[in-house]
């Protein structure tokens, strides 16, 4: 579905993204994991057109999207939840979701779309009239999904969505994760969070410092000796 | 002095206001969106007023027609002027595109007098609109009550349209964080362009109802009440349109107060008096009266 190939992405002088080739096929939750500068985010915003590429080829269902303005790659159905959230805080919870459905015009769509993302995410049906900033951190992050769910997308590409976030609503966040995962909505996890990552991904890639140094499967890379030295803390 | 003096200057300042008012949010929505302080938008009231009176004298079009027509053409101009002038340097920085618009502020006006001569050409709105009503102790003009009912009327649709459709949220996101509403498949260009296109159209409106005021139009007639207007919408706290609004009443009244109450050897000072006005208040509120104390945009 989405097919990332020899990408190299360079930010002021430096080469963040250093030529990584990589895949996610439609159902599948793939994680990328790294630690902070590893290029992840870097890599997302390259998918999303927020970042020039350099060298390298992105498509996305069989279309090249390498220079496709950000906009157009919404309205295809790729669609991000970017890192620290971003939700807008001076709108209301209603206008935020209403952000997330710019793209799609039909209104009956918009409103199916909505009872969904507020029977997901019950708070967010409280909160509707709020000014978004109100909201925690942990409902921020709702929101930030629920925005994106808005416009139907094909696939997610969801970037530290436990970032800043306590242990019980880091779960809250993996479980709403799974839920989408049993719907069929594919998805690449971008994250520290290497255990939680590999709990509910399919596949992964292991990146550090611009390039992928290791993938595999979720199952087999958790087992592996040099994940859990480098990421997983040894003992888990 | 007497009451109805003074209750003369307040009614001509909350005029004044008014106009500014339609000006000071055309500065606003544009300056919240793309952190650009357009200098240009008080001339495009100019190009506005001097094509109502080729459409008129000229054309023989009538009034309302001219009007409508001089706005779709300033709409045009202001698209342009955002298209060659502005959008190729929209990532540089603040001061880079504040100095364009100064440029494009200076090039208008040499068009115009290129065109039309520096010369003050008469521009006299029909007897009907102009000519005084007592109202108890009160006078006023058809013009001036078309004025409040238009500044009214726009207030209102623009409110309408930045809570209610999805342009107009759009608009409010993009001045929060532009970055989250390209994820959201917001296309920037549009979002902009509509602004212009508001700004552009509301500056014909300003700009007939001043030169009716003046009872004439010259090149330069926009820049000053559009630097006032910009005043109006830094007191306010430049970016906040509700802020634009109150500083433009508060501009206007204070102006026409200082016009009125002062000597008479100091009334040439009006223009300096509102600039002063301003600093003073940026000394106690640096970000205007209603304006956020956050920070930059992320």
């Amino acid at each position: 579905m989405l097919r990332v190939e020899d990408l190299i992405v360079r930010y002021g002088g430096i080469t963040a993204v250093d030529g990584i080739s990589f895949h996610v096929e439609q159902g599948e939750c793939v994680a990328l994991i790294g630690a902070n500068g590893a290029g992840k985010s870097t890599t997302l915003q390259a998918i999303s057109s927020l970042l020039k590429v350099a060298s390298g080829k992105i498509s996305f269902c069989g279309t090249d999207i390498t220079k496709t303005p950000a906009d157009a790659i919404v309205k295809m159905g790729l669609v991000q939840v970017p890192e620290g959230r971003q939700i807008f805080t001076k709108l209301s919870v209603i206008e935020n979701l209403r952000m997330g459905a710019y793209t799609n015009s039909d209104q009956s769509l918009e409103k199916k779309n909505r009872d969904w993302v507020m029977e997901l995410f019950p708070i967010l049906k409280e909160r509707a009239r709020q000014s978004a900033g109100t909201l925690s951190g942990g409902e921020q992050q709702m929101l930030a999904i629920g925005r994106a769910l808005m416009s139907s997308p094909k696939m997610l590409l969801l970037d530290e969505p436990s970032m800043g976030l306590s242990p019980i609503m880091t779960q809250s966040v993996f479980d709403v994760l799974k839920h989408l995962k049993d719907n069929g909505i594919t998805t690449l996890l971008i994250e520290q969070n290497a255990y939680d990552a590999l709990e509910i991904s399919d596949r992964a890639y292991i990146m550090e410092t611009g390039r992928i140094t290791l993938e595999g499967k979720s199952a087999d890379l958790i087992k592996d000796y040099r994940v859990k030295d480098a990421y997983l803390g040894g003992s888990i | 002095m007497t009451t109805s003096f003074i209750l003369g200057m307040l009614m001509s300042g909350l005029k004044l206001g008014s106009i500014y008012a339609i000006v000071a949010i055309g500065y606003s929505i544009v300056y919240g969106i793309l952190r650009l302080i357009n200098f240009a938008h008080g001339d495009i009231m100019t190009v506005g007023v001097y094509m109502i009176l080729v459409l008129m004298n000229k054309a023989g079009v009538p009034l309302f027609a001219s009007v409508i027509l001089s706005m779709g053409f300033s709409v045009v101009v202001g698209l342009l002027i955002e298209r060659l002038a502005y959008r190729p340097i929209r990532d540089a920085s603040e001061e880079a595109t504040l100095i364009s618009s100064l440029a494009v502020s200076s090039l208008l006006q040499n068009i115009l007098q290129m065109v039309f001569s520096a010369q003050r050409e008469p521009f006299i709105l029909p007897t009907f609109l102009t000519e005084s009503h007592k109202y108890g102790i009160i006078s006023l003009s058809l013009i001036n009550i078309i004025t409040f009912i238009v500044t009214a009327i726009f207030l209102v649709t623009l409110y309408f349209v930045l809570t209610k459709t999805k342009i107009g949220i759009a608009m409010r996101a993009c001045s929060e964080n532009m970055k989250a509403s390209r994820l959201m498949g917001v296309s920037i260009n549009k979002v902009v362009m509509f602004s212009f296109a508001i700004g552009s159209a509301l500056a014909v409106i300003a700009g007939l109802l001043l030169a009716g005021e003046y009872k004439t139009v010259y090149p330069t007639l926009g820049f000053v009440p559009g630097l006032k207007a910009f005043c109006a919408a830094v007191i306010g706290g430049i970016g906040s349109l509700g802020g634009a609004v109150a500083g433009a009443f508060i501009i206007g009244v204070a102006e026409m107060l200082f016009a009125g109450l002062a000597p008479t050897s100091m009334t040439a000072y009006r223009d300096a008096f509102v600039f002063l006005l301003m600093v003073i208040v940026l000394l106690f509120r640096p970000n205007g009266i209603f304006g956020s104390t956050e920070g930059e945009r992320s």
